[in-house]
């Protein structure tokens, strides 16, 4: 079970380190549904499988609405985006840098939470931390929300330890699934060539 | 019925009703109605106590259960749904002569109905919940459909999506505070985390960037709305971990925080303020310096405090008002807001300048104007406890009062020989001549709304006891 437990925090770094490197939308929802698959597993160490299922159903809907206003939008280089951090190679480099930050505050999170599980909280901070990474090096809406539901995943594997009230639960779906539709609003205005 | 029902669940029925309807008129009309109406009721009827009507009896109950918690809104929780509901109306009455009515109608209905649910969820601690989800309504709120996201708007969602966490983890420290009270690390480690959820929802210094850049980028009617509801409401939520929290209430340090906290954004707010040259971001300051003024009050004796926040509310809102109408007639005629190209419009927008400059001075806390009486409250408290708060404090104001003359010297500086041509529309001047009455009302008979908000403070169990 352990070995399985750390295979999975393997896939959400892997997950969220790809989001940041990735350039190809198409690429990164990929990402963000495997992450929810991880985000669904750390969840359900502390909650039933019906509600855990939740994080990965919601996840899996924002994902949705994302792609379809995504695929149909012209595929353009953002203005913005030229700069923010371009190379590959600096966003591992930052994304290690996290990931060691991490490793070194497992340790305290464990004394100040105990009970939760070392792989719960490994897993959850990195999805914080790439995700606040990922908020840092872009101001295109697309990725903004793609960090913003990292972050909030991360979050919520999390908090799902400490709180399993089924309110709280619906609401952070809600938010989760209004952060996609806010994204979706964004993401239709259309740049100013396009509306001449 | 039920109060949540009345209050949170029928405005947010009607405004997506709302969003079918095209004329702004009407809207606005139609919106302003229902808020007066929605405020009156909270006015008149007592909540859980029963009423004799004609033959039967009728009784509005306090709480309904959603998903196993309470929405719960008390008989003292009254007057401040008159107070914000009341408010909303003269926001809502304004959307026609702004053109933002068929944005701010809808949209702010349901942020309202989620502030007040905010106020009204049990645990109170998921407020931050329905905080975060008026924020994301606030988005369209801020953007029409055809507006390109500008850096300040992905701030603003970011910053405020980033508090949530923050409190909702804190929530839960605080818990074990309570339960080992003797535990310092863990009440460091949770007022940190606590501090850090509202100083993202707060903007507090320095996480406040973003204010002056959406200030740029978007209406200032919408912003001046929001930056009034949302940092209001936020505050009321902040005062509740305080009452709930006794050895947080009861903390020498946070009162420093807070004082030192509030007097960073009031004389940063202030001094950038005198030296900007753009007027909406000029009013983006003003926020900054009220959110200020607002944990100074805060900080004040237990006693003070509780009622200087309240008392802070409505001149607010007043002022911001007055502020946002004038900005927006005048970003109608000209964009940027810049002062080379406001220069001496008031020869041609005597009472939209007139009402620039009055909503200015009375957030400087100007005499006469109503932002003065509370400003001056929060003076001598702060001033009873340390002049060295005081001093900083009359910095702030300075600050704002300079940036004031400054705008009112460049809408008056024609080149010489300009005749006066009025171009006011009637409509914004009369809301705009209002507004101004009321910001002398309140200025000259501090006590008119004293009524309402004498009753706010039992809203809390142990604060300011």
């Amino acid at each position: 079970m352990t070995i399985i437990a750390w295979i999975v925090v393997g896939s959400v770094l892997f997950t969220s380190a790809g989001l940041l490197i990735s350039r190809d939308w198409r690429l990164e929802l990929g990402l963000l549904g495997l992450q929810y698959v991880g985000v669904f597993w750390l969840t359900n160490q502390h909650w039933p499988i019906s509600m855990a299922a939740i994080k990965l159903v919601t996840g899996w809907m924002a994902i949705a609405t994302l792609g379809i206003t995504r695929l149909n939008l012209k595929e353009a280089p953002d203005a913005n985006e030229q700069f923010w951090p371009q190379g590959r190679l600096f966003r591992l480099f930052s994304a290690g840098i996290v990931t060691v930050i991490v490793i070194t505050v497992v340790p305290r999170v464990e004394e100040i939470i105990p009970g939760i599980g070392l792989p719960v909280i490994s897993g959850s901070l990195i999805l914080m931390g790439l995700g606040m990474l990922h908020l840092g090096m872009t101001a295109q809406p697309f990725r903004v929300i793609l960090g913003l539901l990292t972050v909030l995943s991360g979050f919520e594997a999390l908090y799902a330890a400490l709180e399993s009230s089924i309110l709280v639960a619906a609401m952070l779906s809600v938010v989760n699934l209004g952060l996609a539709l806010v994204g979706a609003y964004l993401l239709t205005v259309p740049k100013p060539e396009e509306s001449v | 019925m039920s109060a949540p029902f009345l209050w949170i669940i029928l405005p947010a029925a009607i405004a997506i009703v709302a969003m079918l309807i095209k004329n702004q008129r009407i809207l606005s009309i139609a919106g302003g109605s229902l808020a007066i109406l929605l405020a009156l009721v909270a006015l008149i009827v007592p909540i859980d106590q029963a009423l004799q009507i004609g033959g039967g009896s009728f009784k509005i109950a306090p709480a309904i259960q959603i998903l196993g918690r309470r929405l719960i809104l008390v008989p003292a929780d009254g007057s401040l749904l008159a107070i914000l509901y009341g408010l909303i109306a003269m926001w809502f009455l304004g959307g026609e002569v702004t053109d933002t009515a068929r944005r701010l109608v809808p949209f702010g209905l349901i942020v309202a109905a989620l502030l007040v649910a905010s106020i009204a969820v049990e645990p109170f601690l998921y407020a931050a919940i329905l905080i975060e989800l008026a924020v994301l309504l606030a988005i369209p709120l801020l953007l029409p459909p055809k507006q390109l996201p500008g850096p300040g708007v992905m701030r603003f969602l970011v910053y405020q999506t980033l508090g949530m966490p923050f409190i909702l983890f804190a929530g839960w420290l605080l818990a074990g505070v309570e339960a080992s009270p003797g535990e310092l690390a863990l009440a460091v480690q949770s007022a940190t985390t606590l501090g850090l959820g509202f100083a993202f929802l707060l903007a507090l210094f320095p996480l406040y960037t973003w204010l002056p850049m959406l200030a740029d980028e978007v209406s200032p009617y919408v912003l001046g709305f929001l930056f009034w509801v949302l940092p209001t409401i936020t505050i009321i939520f902040g005062m509740g971990f305080l009452d709930r929290y006794s050895w947080l209430r009861t903390s020498e340090q946070l009162s420093q925080i807070l004082s030192v906290g509030g007097l960073l954004m009031v004389v940063t707010g202030g001094l950038w303020s005198a030296f900007q040259r753009h007027l909406s971001r000029q009013m983006a300051y003003a926020v900054i310096a009220e959110t200020g003024f607002s944990l100074l009050a805060l900080s004040l004796t237990p006693e003070k405090a509780v009622d200087t926040v309240f008392l802070l509310i409505i001149p607010r809102s007043l002022a911001l008002l007055v502020w946002a109408i004038s900005l927006t007639r005048l970003k109608e005629q000209v964009e940027p807001l810049l002062y080379r190209n406001v220069q001496g419009m008031a020869r041609s927008y005597p009472i939209t300048a007139a009402g620039l400059i009055l909503a200015h001075l009375s957030v400087a806390g100007f005499p006469l104007l109503a932002g003065f009486p509370i400003r001056l409250a929060l003076w001598e408290g702060l001033a009873s406890q340390s002049l060295t708060v005081a001093f900083w404090f009359l910095v702030g104001i300075l600050g704002l009062l300079i940036g004031a003359i400054r705008t009112l010297a460049v809408l008056v500086m024609a080149p010489d020989g300009t005749d006066w041509e009025v171009q006011e529309r009637w409509g914004s001047g009369i809301m705009i001549g209002l507004g101004v009455i009321g910001l002398f009302i309140l200025g000259i008979f501090p006590q008119t709304f004293r009524f309402i908000l004498v009753n706010l403070p039992t809203m809390f169990e142990h604060l300011g006891k």
